[in-house]
């Protein structure tokens, strides 16, 4: 287990090294000049030139690159317009919110979607199944935003609930984790469906039905285990739909997280801290992969000897 | 007579495909409206009328009208357009983006697959609506800059899929033959290996056509996408954003016409898994 993790957590600088390559690309050949904006509209010509040499925006791209990556590696992520200075400190500041909207959102899919999958298939071809494989193909189709814009119209401005938009106690996760989690919901409904018809065919089902045990015991102490396997899969698959989609989200409901910060940065131009939240999403991203890897193998037994 | 029999026989085998119909179906009413636009939309879409501004749905404006008193309805119909051709352009250029990458990734392994697949994975690690944002900010914000993004972030996972089918595929027997009776490298990809991954490719394309669609209208909704007053629907779901509690009806109407259209590729993209593709489904 320790050798696993090791192996996997020496591939993220090699990852890292690597985006930030293509992202340098990218955004070095974005038209305009960077010192120019940097120094601001009212800035002369003598006052940009100054701003050129002091970001080192003169020297050759291969020098600029060097920087850049000797930089990064001791947290250095540039020069930010918003924060005038390094805004890695203002990234890690945002995290948290992200995060916590991100976990919100898995836990909701584990209680609503496997329960959800585990009913459609019991009544599999009855109505209850009908309702429920109905609405998977909804939410599959509907944009999270556009739900969470009608939560926000229904629960907080109708019926006076919940909080419409920033972060003020728990109660204002709800709307946010609701629209983000709904379409992962769905896949794992989906999925689960499929998994327990397919397990409930099984000479095992059959065995221990035969021995005496009601229905919904087997489902619930035999079949239900090898749900987990596939959800974790789904969940695991989709670590990038749940960090992308908190992005708008993020901004939908005034949601503190690093989303919201990119679509700021995006707005103003800032591309040092557009790169640097990317390259947080991406180390979240490996994070989170490892992290479906590992509860793998706690799922999965067969998988701890392989 | 004998012809009857033989119908009946064979009829309990080839079920009608409900979701294939359904969403062709959907599909061709989104062309007829993408296409005739202006012709059918009962006002002009950026037309305003300051003496009916933010109404309801009225006889006159069956869906009601926007803040600066245009009609949502002729909104929406002419919108498709943009959605639509945003959609089908950038699930067109991802589809030879990532089919060229794949195959050859695919087709000629050693080194050429080492550093194709090394930036593939490279870019999968970038959550694609992170990417198409990134990029998006970039290309700048209209419908040209959209499809850019959107296709960007579509190639990696098409390439990897590709590439995936091509090396299964170049182990079989019949791509042997073609090696041993002379056949180029070009000849063999185009003739013989992509045909046969053909269906997989569709298939995926016409399941991403739907993720498209809700990648554009979330970019439109940022103020990232096609700029208003042109009436693509996200980006008339982020300008009616601060109308939600004065009226709804305006956040109403462009998000059915996004679900109708994603729900439409969707179940497009699962009927022809199950006529194609029997033993994926569950």
């Amino acid at each position: 287990m320790i050798g696993f993790l090791a192996r996997r957590f020496a591939t993220i600088p090699l990852v890292v090294l690597g985006v930030v390559t293509i992202l340098f690309i990218i955004f070095k050949s974005v038209p305009g000049d960077e010192a120019a904006f940097v120094a601001g509209a009212t800035a002369t010509q003598a006052e940009i030139e100054a701003v050129r040499v002091q970001l080192g925006l003169d020297r050759p791209l291969i020098d600029q690159y060097a920087r850049h990556m000797s930089g990064l590696v001791v947290g250095d992520f540039g020069y930010s317009t918003t924060f005038r200075g390094n805004p890695l400190p203002h990234i890690v500041n945002r995290l948290p919110a992200t995060l916590a909207l991100a976990l919100a959102a898995i836990c909701l899919t584990i209680i609503a979607g496997i329960p959800a999958g585990v009913v459609a298939a019991a009544y599999r071809n009855r109505i209850p199944d009908y309702l429920i494989s109905l609405t998977v193909v909804g939410l599959l189709a509907i944009p999270n935003f556009w739900l969470g814009m009608l939560l926000i119209a229904w629960l907080s401005v109708d019926l006076g609930l919940l909080p419409s938009f920033g972060a003020s106690g728990p109660a204002s996760l709800v709307i946010p984790t609701l629209a983000l989690a709904a379409r992962l919901i769905a896949l794992v409904a989906r999925m689960t469906r499929g998994v327990v018809i397919e397990e409930l065919r099984k000479d095992y089902v059959r065995t221990a039905r035969a021995k005496g045990l009601s229905k919904g015991l087997v489902l619930r102490r035999h079949v239900l285990r090898n749900v987990m396997i596939p959800t974790v899969t789904v969940i695991g698959l989709q670590a990038g739909y749940l960090l992308g989609g908190s992005v708008v989200i993020e901004r939908l409901c005034a949601w503190p997280g690093i989303g919201d910060l990119l679509l700021t940065a995006v707005s103003v131009r800032d591309y040092t801290l557009v790169q640097g939240i990317v390259l947080i999403f991406v180390v979240s991203f490996l994070i989170i992969n490892i992290a479906v890897e590992v509860l793998y193998r706690f799922v999965n037994p067969r998988l701890r000897y392989a | 007579m004998h012809n009857a029999v033989v119908r009946c026989r064979r009829r309990p085998t080839r079920q009608t495909n409900l979701f294939l119909w359904l969403g062709a179906g959907l599909l061709t009413a989104f062309v007829v409206l993408a296409v005739l636009g202006e012709q059918i939309a009962p006002y002009d879409p950026t037309a305003q009328d300051l003496f009916a501004m933010l109404e309801g749905p009225t006889a006159a404006h069956l869906l009601g009208t926007d803040n600066v008193g245009r009609d949502i309805l002729s909104r929406i119909i002419v919108g498709t357009r943009f959605t639509l051709s945003i959609a089908l352009a950038s699930v067109f250029l991802a589809g030879i983006g990532g089919i060229a990458l794949g195959s050859v990734a695919g087709y000629f392994g050693g080194m050429t697959d080492r550093i194709v697949t090394g930036i593939i994975d490279l870019l999968l690690t970038v959550p694609n609506i992170v990417l198409a944002i990134a990029i998006a900010s970039v290309a700048g914000s209209s419908a040209t800059g959209l499809t850019i993004a959107i296709t960007a972030s579509f190639i990696p996972p098409l390439a990897r899929l590709v590439r995936g089918r091509v090396i299964e595929l170049r182990e079989e027997d019949f791509i042997a033959a073609a090696v041993t009776v002379g056949m180029g490298h070009g000849r063999i990809l185009l003739r013989h290996i992509l045909p046969n991954a053909a269906t997989v490719i569709v298939i995926e394309l016409s399941l991403n056509a739907g993720q498209a669609v809700l990648i554009g209208s979330a970019l439109g909704f940022l103020g990232l996408g096609v700029q208003p007053p042109a009436p693509e629907w996200g980006t008339m779901l982020g300008a009616s954003r601060e109308y939600l509690t004065v009226a709804p009806h305006l956040v109403i109407a462009p998000g059915i016409a996004i679900s109708l259209l994603v729900l439409a590729f969707n179940a497009f993209g699962d009927g022809l898994r199950d006529v194609f593709d029997p033993a994926s489904r569950n």
